[in-house]
């Protein structure tokens, strides 16, 4: 656990992911953010005790006249060897957080990169439609192109750390990018960085050979 | 009832009892109160009747098989019972899969501490007692909030909840945690 995080998720984040009605790839940032951060695990587990009392609020509507006989009966049908649960296994010595992995299907050396330019690599996740989620690899030093944002740009450094016009982001800090900000990330010198990054909408490139490249680059 | 009992502390003795003694009385009580809240709940997110009860069922049979996951030092019986609908939500209208944190558990050992338990079990009341007593309109934007109706740009930065105890006690459950993991 990273004890120096100083950038974290927002109050409509995790609200949004405690009810379940964040879009996967947002969703995935912000479950490897909680593996690394007890802070936001601490007020995600508030916000979900939310949910608790609205659903202890809410107005009962009535079962169907078998539905415990029924249910009982689901119960019975598991196989017992499929009640037990795997422990939970911690691998200590891994880069990537536990929900990452399983989207990568490995650790770090799993990821399958490609080129995008400029010495940049990016790995593009699998998740449903409304927004998109991937690895980024920047040299130390490397700049990712000058750009702003139509919806919501969500990054998590995960080695290393960048800097743009906002701030410096280090491990485990989170940076929450819309509309109003138009920034140029650049990895710090010394260590290359690596990053994820979600969007619920293509990021606007100031720059011409960005813009042209864009349609490749599935930014 | 003495005065540390609350009706949250009740609840997860009946979790307790399904976990350890795989008690039907007990899972038929927590069946009673729990099951159609999840159902109406299921229903006011999109959910059609008999999907809904499907779901419920589903939900209730997953609190049975689930039962030794439960941790009462970090969750109220409500805030579990909520979390595993939210899942089957998830799967059954958006046929979504859900990125979960990697999982911070108790040693298999472990027996919850009672006072811990039971303090997160009196914070969780005094949150849906300070959640009813918030203004109307803003009461109802949360529920939406919940029942998957609303955007996280729809939701506005403030939120104005009351989260202050009950973060901090989730916290220290977790700095108890890790320092037993070390
Ligand atoms: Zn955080
Ligand atoms: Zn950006």
């Amino acid at each position: 656990m990273n004890m120096t995080i100083k950038h974290h998720l927002t109050d409509p984040l995790l609200m949004a992911y405690a009810a379940g009605n964040l879009p996967e790839a947002f969703g995935l940032v912000v479950a490897t953010h909680v593996s690394m951060c007890d802070e936001c695990r601490a007020r995600l587990a508030s916000f979900e005790a939310v949910g608790g009392a609205v659903l202890e609020e809410t107005d009962t509507c009535e079962m169907a006249e078998d539905s415990f006989a029924a249910t009982m009966k689901r119960i019975s049908d598991v196989p017992e060897e499929e009640r037990i649960t795997a422990p939970a296994t911690t691998a200590e010595d891994a880069l990537l957080p536990k929900p990452l992995r399983e989207y990568v299907g490995g650790d770090i050396d799993a990821v399958e990169w490609k080129s995008v330019g400029g010495r940049v690599r990016q790995a593009i996740l699998p998740t449903s439609k409304d927004a998109s989620v991937r690895l980024l690899y920047i040299p130390a030093g490397v700049a990712v192109p000058d750009h702003g944002h139509r919806g919501t740009e969500l990054t998590l450094v995960l080695q290393g750390a960048f800097e743009d016009e906002a701030d410096v982001f280090g491990p485990g800090d989170v940076e929450v990018a819309n509309e109003e900000l138009e920034h140029t990330p650049v990895a710090a010198p010394g260590h290359d960085c690596i990053c994820l990054a979600a969007t619920d909408a293509p990021l606007r490139f100031s720059g011409l050979i960005p813009r042209l490249a864009q349609p490749f680059l599935g930014i | 009832m003495t005065e540390k009992d609350t009706v949250d502390t009740r609840w997860s003795e009946m979790v307790a009892r399904v976990k350890t003694e795989r008690d039907e009385t007990a899972f038929a009580e927590l069946f009673a109160h729990f099951a159609p809240r999840v159902k109406a709940f299921l229903m006011k997110s999109g959910a059609d009747p008999a999907l809904a009860e499907e779901c419920a069922q589903d939900v209730m049979a997953t609190l049975w098989h689930k039962a030794h996951l439960f941790d009462p030092e970090r969750a109220s019986v409500a805030t579990w019972v909520f979390t595993i609908a939210r899942n089957r939500r998830i799967d059954a209208l958006r046929k979504n899969r859900r990125p979960e944190p990697e999982d911070l558990t108790w040693g298999p050992e472990h027996e919850p501490e009672q006072d811990e338990a039971i303090a997160l079990q009196q914070e969780s009341e005094k949150l849906g007692t300070a959640l009813a007593a918030l203004p109307e309109k803003q009461r109802m934007l949360i529920q939406r909030a919940y029942f998957g109706d609303m955007s996280h740009s729809e939701i506005a930065e403030e939120t104005g909840l009351p989260l202050g105890t009950i973060k901090s006690r989730i916290r220290l459950a977790l700095d108890r945690l890790r320092h037993e993991m070390k």
